[in-house]
Protein backbone atom coordinates (compact mmCIF):
# COMPACT_ATOMS: atom_id res chain seq x y z
CA UNK A 1 0.00 0.00 0.00
CA UNK A 2 1.19 3.51 -1.36
CA UNK A 3 -1.27 6.03 0.31
CA UNK A 4 1.31 8.85 -0.28
CA UNK A 5 1.50 7.79 -3.84
CA UNK A 6 -2.33 7.64 -4.80
CA UNK A 7 -3.12 11.11 -2.66
CA UNK A 8 -0.42 12.67 -4.80
CA UNK A 9 -2.27 11.31 -8.14
CA UNK A 10 -5.57 12.49 -6.58
CA UNK A 11 -4.34 15.89 -6.20
CA UNK A 12 -2.27 16.02 -9.14
CA UNK A 13 -5.51 15.38 -11.09
CA UNK A 14 -7.88 17.11 -9.43
CA UNK A 15 -5.45 20.41 -9.64
CA UNK A 16 -5.35 19.23 -13.64
CA UNK A 17 -9.25 19.58 -14.26
CA UNK A 18 -9.01 22.53 -12.22
CA UNK A 19 -6.45 24.00 -14.80
CA UNK A 20 -8.42 22.77 -17.58
CA UNK A 21 -11.66 24.97 -16.01
CA UNK A 22 -9.54 28.04 -15.24
CA UNK A 23 -8.36 28.15 -18.69
CA UNK A 24 -11.78 28.28 -20.55
CA UNK A 25 -12.64 31.79 -20.60
CA UNK A 26 -9.51 32.88 -22.28
CA UNK A 27 -10.55 30.53 -25.37
CA UNK A 28 -14.01 31.03 -25.25
CA UNK A 29 -14.40 34.52 -27.34
CA UNK A 30 -17.37 35.14 -29.50
CA UNK A 31 -19.49 33.13 -30.59
CA UNK A 32 -18.04 29.89 -28.58
CA UNK A 33 -18.96 32.11 -25.70
CA UNK A 34 -22.48 30.23 -25.03
CA UNK A 35 -20.97 27.08 -25.77
CA UNK A 36 -18.17 27.49 -22.82
CA UNK A 37 -20.55 29.04 -20.78
CA UNK A 38 -22.93 26.10 -21.20
CA UNK A 39 -20.47 23.43 -21.32
CA UNK A 40 -21.50 22.04 -24.72
CA UNK A 41 -19.71 20.00 -27.36
CA UNK A 42 -19.65 22.59 -30.23
CA UNK A 43 -16.54 22.16 -32.70
CA UNK A 44 -15.59 26.07 -33.52
CA UNK A 45 -12.53 25.47 -35.86
CA UNK A 46 -15.44 23.60 -38.59
CA UNK A 47 -18.36 25.49 -38.24
CA UNK A 48 -16.58 29.19 -38.91
CA UNK A 49 -14.44 27.44 -42.18
CA UNK A 50 -15.13 29.09 -44.80
CA UNK A 51 -14.04 26.28 -47.62
CA UNK A 52 -15.44 22.68 -47.21
CA UNK A 53 -11.66 21.51 -46.84
CA UNK A 54 -11.14 23.69 -44.23
CA UNK A 55 -14.10 22.65 -42.77
CA UNK A 56 -13.55 18.58 -43.40
CA UNK A 57 -9.75 19.10 -42.05
CA UNK A 58 -11.44 20.67 -38.75
CA UNK A 59 -13.60 17.92 -38.46
CA UNK A 60 -10.57 15.14 -38.73
CA UNK A 61 -12.01 13.90 -41.89
CA UNK A 62 -9.01 14.65 -44.28
CA UNK A 63 -10.49 13.44 -48.11
CA UNK A 64 -13.28 11.20 -47.62
CA UNK A 65 -13.89 8.72 -50.21
CA UNK A 66 -16.85 9.07 -52.64
CA UNK A 67 -20.18 6.89 -51.70
CA UNK A 68 -23.22 6.08 -53.11
CA UNK A 69 -24.56 4.54 -50.00
CA UNK A 70 -26.28 7.27 -48.67
CA UNK A 71 -30.24 7.84 -49.28
CA UNK A 72 -31.52 11.71 -49.55
CA UNK A 73 -34.96 10.26 -48.64
CA UNK A 74 -37.30 13.36 -48.98
CA UNK A 75 -35.03 16.33 -49.98
CA UNK A 76 -36.20 18.08 -52.70
CA UNK A 77 -34.09 18.62 -55.75
CA UNK A 78 -35.52 21.82 -56.70
CA UNK A 79 -36.35 24.02 -53.04
CA UNK A 80 -38.63 26.64 -53.87
CA UNK A 81 -38.00 28.69 -50.47
CA UNK A 82 -33.98 29.18 -49.46
CA UNK A 83 -34.81 29.28 -46.19
CA UNK A 84 -36.43 26.50 -45.10
CA UNK A 85 -34.92 23.67 -47.39
CA UNK A 86 -36.13 20.08 -46.30
CA UNK A 87 -32.64 17.95 -45.71
CA UNK A 88 -33.39 13.99 -45.02
CA UNK A 89 -30.10 11.88 -44.70
CA UNK A 90 -29.97 8.00 -43.77
CA UNK A 91 -26.34 6.12 -44.29
CA UNK A 92 -26.25 2.55 -45.09
CA UNK A 93 -22.52 2.16 -44.52
CA UNK A 94 -22.06 -0.08 -41.62
CA UNK A 95 -20.92 1.82 -38.66
CA UNK A 96 -21.97 4.84 -39.11
CA UNK A 97 -21.72 6.95 -36.25
CA UNK A 98 -22.03 10.74 -37.09
CA UNK A 99 -23.39 12.71 -40.24
CA UNK A 100 -22.54 16.53 -41.36
CA UNK A 101 -24.40 18.32 -43.85
CA UNK A 102 -22.04 20.93 -45.64
CA UNK A 103 -23.53 23.56 -47.96
CA UNK A 104 -20.79 25.26 -50.34
CA UNK A 105 -22.22 28.08 -51.67
CA UNK A 106 -23.60 29.58 -47.62
CA UNK A 107 -21.10 31.72 -46.39
CA UNK A 108 -20.27 28.65 -43.22
CA UNK A 109 -19.89 25.58 -45.18
CA UNK A 110 -21.04 23.24 -42.09
CA UNK A 111 -24.17 23.79 -41.75
CA UNK A 112 -24.99 20.54 -39.02
CA UNK A 113 -22.99 17.79 -37.12
CA UNK A 114 -25.44 14.96 -35.90
CA UNK A 115 -24.04 12.13 -33.73
CA UNK A 116 -25.64 8.29 -33.91
CA UNK A 117 -24.62 6.37 -30.83
CA UNK A 118 -25.24 2.64 -30.73
CA UNK A 119 -28.92 1.90 -31.10
CA UNK A 120 -29.53 5.03 -33.03
CA UNK A 121 -30.91 4.70 -36.24
CA UNK A 122 -27.72 6.89 -38.65
CA UNK A 123 -31.02 8.91 -40.22
CA UNK A 124 -31.95 12.72 -39.60
CA UNK A 125 -34.35 14.74 -41.58
CA UNK A 126 -34.17 18.49 -40.68
CA UNK A 127 -34.41 22.15 -42.19
CA UNK A 128 -31.84 24.51 -43.58
CA UNK A 129 -30.64 27.99 -45.05
CA UNK A 130 -29.60 28.21 -48.57
CA UNK A 131 -27.97 31.49 -49.94
CA UNK A 132 -28.50 30.26 -53.49
CA UNK A 133 -28.55 26.86 -55.44
CA UNK A 134 -25.41 24.89 -54.62
CA UNK A 135 -23.91 21.37 -53.67
CA UNK A 136 -25.06 19.83 -50.40
CA UNK A 137 -22.19 17.08 -49.13
CA UNK A 138 -23.30 14.84 -46.34
CA UNK A 139 -20.36 13.76 -45.04
CA UNK A 140 -20.55 9.84 -42.73
CA UNK A 141 -18.01 8.98 -40.16
CA UNK A 142 -17.81 5.24 -38.89
CA UNK A 143 -16.95 3.70 -35.48
CA UNK A 144 -13.19 2.84 -36.83
CA UNK A 145 -12.87 6.77 -38.35
CA UNK A 146 -13.41 6.42 -41.83
CA UNK A 147 -15.13 9.12 -43.90
CA UNK A 148 -17.35 9.19 -46.92
CA UNK A 149 -19.25 11.94 -48.44
CA UNK A 150 -22.21 11.97 -50.28
CA UNK A 151 -23.12 14.82 -52.80
CA UNK A 152 -26.31 16.16 -54.27
CA UNK A 153 -27.49 19.14 -56.00
CA UNK A 154 -30.13 21.53 -54.83
CA UNK A 155 -31.40 24.19 -57.21
CA UNK A 156 -32.72 27.16 -54.82
CA UNK A 157 -35.36 28.67 -56.61
CA UNK A 158 -35.68 31.69 -53.82
CA UNK A 159 -32.35 32.56 -51.75
CA UNK A 160 -32.68 31.87 -47.97
CA UNK A 161 -30.66 35.42 -46.65
CA UNK A 162 -33.70 37.51 -46.76
CA UNK A 163 -31.76 40.10 -47.82
CA UNK B 1 -37.58 31.72 -21.00
CA UNK B 2 -36.91 30.46 -24.43
CA UNK B 3 -40.86 29.12 -25.49
CA UNK B 4 -41.40 25.24 -25.36
CA UNK B 5 -40.80 22.79 -27.93
CA UNK B 6 -43.16 20.40 -29.64
CA UNK B 7 -42.29 17.05 -29.46
CA UNK B 8 -44.18 14.40 -31.07
CA UNK B 9 -42.21 10.81 -30.12
CA UNK B 10 -44.40 7.47 -31.23
CA UNK B 11 -43.38 4.10 -30.73
CA UNK B 12 -43.63 0.87 -33.41
CA UNK B 13 -41.86 -2.47 -32.76
CA UNK B 14 -39.28 -0.54 -30.05
CA UNK B 15 -38.20 1.89 -32.14
CA UNK B 16 -38.95 5.15 -31.50
CA UNK B 17 -39.44 7.74 -33.94
CA UNK B 18 -39.06 11.76 -32.59
CA UNK B 19 -40.24 14.65 -34.03
CA UNK B 20 -39.10 18.04 -32.50
CA UNK B 21 -40.11 21.70 -33.52
CA UNK B 22 -38.51 24.42 -31.65
CA UNK B 23 -39.08 27.84 -31.34
CA UNK B 24 -35.83 30.33 -32.10
CA UNK B 25 -34.77 32.70 -34.60
CA UNK B 26 -31.25 30.97 -35.84
CA UNK B 27 -30.24 34.31 -36.43
CA UNK B 28 -27.26 33.92 -38.62
CA UNK B 29 -25.29 37.60 -38.05
CA UNK B 30 -25.38 37.63 -41.47
CA UNK B 31 -28.54 40.05 -41.65
CA UNK B 32 -28.81 43.95 -41.36
CA UNK B 33 -31.61 45.51 -39.86
CA UNK B 34 -33.63 48.05 -41.63
CA UNK B 35 -31.53 51.28 -40.39
CA UNK B 36 -28.24 49.04 -41.83
CA UNK B 37 -27.15 47.20 -38.81
CA UNK B 38 -25.82 43.81 -38.59
CA UNK B 39 -27.84 41.44 -36.16
CA UNK B 40 -25.91 39.61 -34.12
CA UNK B 41 -25.56 35.87 -34.73
CA UNK B 42 -28.47 33.78 -32.61
CA UNK B 43 -28.44 29.94 -33.32
CA UNK B 44 -28.59 26.90 -31.45
CA UNK B 45 -25.35 24.96 -30.89
CA UNK B 46 -25.86 21.94 -29.20
CA UNK B 47 -28.96 19.36 -29.48
CA UNK B 48 -28.88 16.33 -26.71
CA UNK B 49 -31.53 13.90 -26.59
CA UNK B 50 -31.78 11.13 -23.82
CA UNK B 51 -34.04 8.01 -23.12
CA UNK B 52 -34.39 7.39 -19.74
CA UNK B 53 -30.97 8.76 -18.67
CA UNK B 54 -28.89 7.92 -21.69
CA UNK B 55 -28.25 9.89 -24.36
CA UNK B 56 -29.67 8.59 -28.10
CA UNK B 57 -28.84 11.40 -30.38
CA UNK B 58 -27.06 14.59 -30.49
CA UNK B 59 -26.00 17.20 -32.75
CA UNK B 60 -24.06 20.44 -33.14
CA UNK B 61 -25.81 23.45 -35.19
CA UNK B 62 -24.58 26.35 -37.20
CA UNK B 63 -26.73 29.33 -38.13
CA UNK B 64 -27.64 27.60 -41.25
CA UNK B 65 -30.25 25.22 -39.62
CA UNK B 66 -33.47 26.84 -40.04
CA UNK B 67 -36.00 29.38 -38.09
CA UNK B 68 -37.90 27.36 -35.74
CA UNK B 69 -35.44 24.35 -36.38
CA UNK B 70 -37.49 20.97 -37.12
CA UNK B 71 -35.55 17.66 -36.07
CA UNK B 72 -36.55 14.13 -36.93
CA UNK B 73 -34.16 10.73 -35.39
CA UNK B 74 -35.33 7.47 -34.56
CA UNK B 75 -33.48 4.90 -31.96
CA UNK B 76 -34.16 1.49 -30.86
CA UNK B 77 -34.64 -0.30 -27.82
CA UNK B 78 -38.21 1.96 -26.67
CA UNK B 79 -40.62 0.87 -24.86
CA UNK B 80 -44.43 3.05 -24.64
CA UNK B 81 -44.34 5.15 -21.23
CA UNK B 82 -40.57 5.43 -21.85
CA UNK B 83 -39.27 8.83 -21.35
CA UNK B 84 -37.46 11.40 -24.33
CA UNK B 85 -35.95 14.23 -22.68
CA UNK B 86 -34.31 17.26 -25.16
CA UNK B 87 -32.35 20.09 -24.10
CA UNK B 88 -30.86 22.73 -26.76
CA UNK B 89 -28.39 25.66 -26.05
CA UNK B 90 -27.91 28.62 -28.04
CA UNK B 91 -24.61 30.23 -28.56
CA UNK B 92 -25.93 33.12 -25.94
CA UNK B 93 -25.74 30.30 -23.31
CA UNK B 94 -30.29 30.49 -23.01
CA UNK B 95 -31.31 26.66 -22.67
CA UNK B 96 -34.26 25.00 -23.10
CA UNK B 97 -35.11 21.16 -22.30
CA UNK B 98 -38.64 19.31 -22.71
CA UNK B 99 -39.82 16.03 -22.24
CA UNK B 100 -42.17 13.54 -24.01
CA UNK B 101 -43.38 9.94 -23.01
CA UNK B 102 -43.40 7.80 -25.91
CA UNK B 103 -46.77 6.34 -26.96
Amino acid sequence: MRPAGVSRRTVLEALGSLAAVAAMPRHAFGQTAGAAAAGIQWNAAAFNAQTVDEALKALGAGTPAPTTEVSWGSTPQIAENGAVVPISVSSKIPGTDAIAIFIEKNPNKLAANFYFPEGTAPALSTRVKMSESSLVHALVKTKDNKYFLATREIKVTLGGCGG
Amino acid sequence: MPDPMRIRATIQDSQATVRVLMSHEMETGQRKDSAGNVVPAHFIQSVVASHNGRQVFRAEWGPAVSKNPYLQFQFGGAKAGDKVQITWVDNKGETRTDEVVLR
